[in-house]
């Protein structure tokens, strides 16, 4: 009995956010504040090619003529752009040579974070290119990726390196001025990851990006672009935690994915950025995101999988334009929200090939005070003929003060289309948990095969590791919110 | 095997068991009968641990131990079972996966190893043929949209598969109707042995007619007003519960 008890409270102990913690790293952060002598001091620390900063600069004036979106079904006061800091680095050697040159600290802190970067812990079979503040700091595996021809670096060495592959493909997914957002982030973005898959070429091994913030009123802004070229295959896995601040942190990424003729990619998130105090909504970070992938090629794939389980504001919609032929797009996603949490995600289908097919699996988890919202659109130009979608969009009610919305938009321009949406709303109960424990079984197994049951068309889309570690963070999250 | 001893207890501030004794020995069944708010339904919910429900005196003994000291699912892995009169629905959780972790924190309890779940598959389909319940129900989500009848068929399947010491028995023949009521009474029968103890609790006497109690007893404004053997539960059928309660 008495060990029984003292497992549970071990439980609820985890359930603060254990990647709360700061590293103490010298860095060298810009003044506060943007204009465009920032923007082009970031390019030139970079010592990026002329196309990027003009690439910036265009980005910049388009931004300052845009607002903040105001339609997500999400509140806060509005950020002040010039109260935050655009560039933070760890400070370190001009060129690092090797792994041992990065700062231990910044090593440590990763390894904390459970993803061990130096050459005898690294994963086996994930290459991990680690972000930190702004920087990427470490990138594993690359020589072995290289043998195969496959480029994986932080995107600050492929503007070095491959500066034509960038250029023929950064910001053709996501416009500059595609929203106020991406537009910021495309104007000040100081990193992120750029992966090249050749032609006929399948991954040997899955590929990462983990991304940390580390600063106090640092936005961070990272870019990815994926490409992967004709008859190529990628898995690729992104994760985020932050430190536990008062203040928020912006983070607005861009990640753009592009497939060639029978390419595909499986892009993974599972986002775990603090969430803010969970009593009183204090602190946490604004995840605000324009993710978005263009299936280029004839009978090539997209599909994306997140589990979103931080952030105080998550605001993101990875979505699918199906250009070619026969092209598929898929969006699997849980989005869990509790203490003060908001989420307004969703996906966006884009059919203009002909035959194309999109799916849409949502579920949506919502506890104690938070609110969860699922925005979809499926749109279907004229020339989509036979084009296909299904839409499921699920939600599940913790407690009588969280709240759950769902809001489909459905555009066609073509009659031989076939679209179909379902939705339902349900509820974890005291009563269904009392089950499970007069049968034996533990109150956190309880949760987590409710939450497993609930979730399993997603988890299941997940690698094998991350499902496990998703369907643990999930459990553990709700443990103190049912009952 | 159970004591209870003046036992009160409340439900919303409510006080509706004002002082029952019982005893329970091995191989011994019992049925406890009475009128709609008699307290009977209360006191399966406060065996079986319910949070809403609060003991407020007296005691109850399980084994020689205090069964107020133990939640739920620690009384669970201890041997009691509760066959519940409305059985909760639970979308998503597959039935088959629920009864193996069920077992499974069983064994884990007595440091064994765990079924796997070809092994255990067996030991289902056994268990589910003895109650003459479809393959179909062991992928079906755990209760969720089983007709009445199906709910209860579930609760003597969990008992099956758990073989418990101890189990409580809330109104499983409600909603059953007479072929079912046979075969989940054969089924019950069938997992009876000298060392274990049934409780049934009923408000018709019909299922007395299939699993025979030793001892009756008759539940009034939260007391437990007549004690007998079988006997008692014919009197009853035949003069209804009037001729107890008036007495009292």
């Amino acid at each position: 009995m008495s060990d029984e008890q003292s497992s549970v409270s071990d439980i609820l102990e985890d359930n603060t956010y254990k990647y709360g913690f700061t590293t103490d790293v010298e860095s060298e952060t810009f003044a506060k504040g943007l204009d465009e002598d920032v923007v082009r001091r970031i390019s030139k620390k970079k010592k990026e090619p002329q196309f990027m900063l003009d690439f910036r600069l265009k980005a910049f004036a388009k931004w300052k003529t845009m607002k903040a979106p105001k339609w997500p079904n999400v509140q806060y006061p509005s950020i002040d752009f010039q109260n935050i800091s655009y560039y933070s680095a760890p400070k370190q050697k001009k060129v690092l040579e090797s792994l041992d040159e990065v700062d231990p600290e910044v090593m440590r802190t990763f390894e904390k974070l459970g993803i061990p970067l130096d050459e005898q812990k690294k994963l086996a079979n994930v290459a991990v290119d680690a972000v930190f503040d702004s920087v990427s700091v470490a990138t594993t595996h690359k020589k072995k990726l290289m043998e195969v021809g496959i480029i994986f670096c932080p995107m600050s060495e492929a503007l070095q390196e491959y500066p034509e592959l960038v250029e023929q493909y950064l910001g053709t997914v996501v416009p500059v001025g595609d929203n106020f957002y991406s537009a910021l982030n495309s104007a000040v973005f100081t990193d992120g990851s750029f992966v090249y898959i050749p032609p006929d070429t399948i991954s040997p091994m899955e590929i990462s990006t983990y991304f940390r913030i580390n600063t106090e009123e640092t936005g961070q802004f990272e870019r990815t672009l994926i490409i992967c070229a004709e008859n190529s295959y990628v898995s690729y896995l992104e994760g985020c935690t932050a430190p536990q601040f008062d203040t928020n942190q912006l983070h607005a990424a861009v990640v753009e994915l592009i497939t060639l003729e029978n390419a595909e990619i499986k892009y993974s998130t599972v986002q775990n950025w603090y969430a803010g105090d969970k009593e009183t909504g204090k602190g946490g970070v604004y995840n605000f995101v324009t993710k978005r992938g263009k299936c280029q090629g004839n009978n090539s794939k997209i599909s994306w999988t997140q589990v979103e389980t931080g952030s105080a504001i998550t605001w993101k919609y990875p979505s699918c334009i199906l250009l070619g032929d026969n092209t598929s797009g898929e969006f699997y996603s849980v989005a869990l929200t509790n203490g003060h949490m908001q989420a307004d995600t969703g996906t966006k289908m884009i059919h203009i090939g002909k035959n194309t097919r999109s799916s849409i699996i949502s579920k949506g988890i919502s506890a104690d005070h938070a609110s969860n919202t699922y925005r979809g659109q499926v749109k279907v130009g004229k020339n989509a003929t036979n084009a296909r979608n299904y839409s499921q969009c699920d939600s599940m009610l913790v407690g009588d003060k969280s709240s759950a919305h769902t809001f489909p938009y459905i555009e066609t321009a073509n009659s031989s289309v076939q679209i179909e949406h379902e939705a339902s709303t349900s509820k974890i109960s005291e009563e269904q948990l009392f089950y499970f424990e007069s049968r034996g079984i533990s109150r956190e197994n309880a949760i987590e095969a409710v939450i497993s049951g609930f979730c399993k068309e997603v988890f299941k889309q997940l690698p094998m590791e991350f499902a496990v570690e998703a369907q643990k963070l999930l459990t553990l999250k709700l443990e103190d919110s049912v009952g | 095997m159970l004591e209870i001893k003046d036992l009160h207890a409340s439900v919303e501030g409510n006080e509706i068991l004002k002082g029952i004794s019982l005893s329970i020995k091995k191989g011994e069944i019992h049925a406890v009968m009475g009128p709609n708010g008699s307290g009977k339904s209360t006191l399966a919910k406060i065996l079986s641990g319910h949070p809403s429900y609060e003991a407020t005196g007296g005691e109850i003994l399980f084994e020689g131990k205090n069964l107020f000291d133990m939640d739920a699912e620690e009384r669970s892995l201890s041997g009691i079972f509760m066959g519940f009169q409305y059985p909760v629905e639970v979308p998503g959780v597959n039935n088959a996966e629920f009864l193996r972790m069920a077992f499974n924190a069983r064994r884990v309890r007595a440091d064994e190893e765990e079924m796997d779940p070809l092994d255990f598959d067996e030991l289902l389909s056994d268990k589910m043929k003895m109650l003459k319940m479809e393959n179909k129900y062991k992928e079906r989500s755990l209760n969720d949209g089983f007709s009445g009848g199906e709910k209860k068929k579930n609760e003597i399947l969990q008992m099956a598969i758990l073989d418990p010491k101890l189990a409580i028995l809330d109104e499983t023949d409600s909603g059953l109707d007479i072929d079912a009521l046979r075969i989940v009474a054969e089924g019950v029968n069938s997992l009876r042995n000298e060392n274990n103890a049934l409780i049934l609790i009923t408000h018709y006497q019909r299922l007395l007619d299939y699993i025979k109690p030793d001892f009756v007893h008759v539940m009034h404004n939260g007391l437990i007003v007549k004690s007998g053997d079988k006997a008692l539960a014919h009197e009853l059928e035949a003069q209804g519960y009037d001729w107890v309660t008036a007495e009292n």
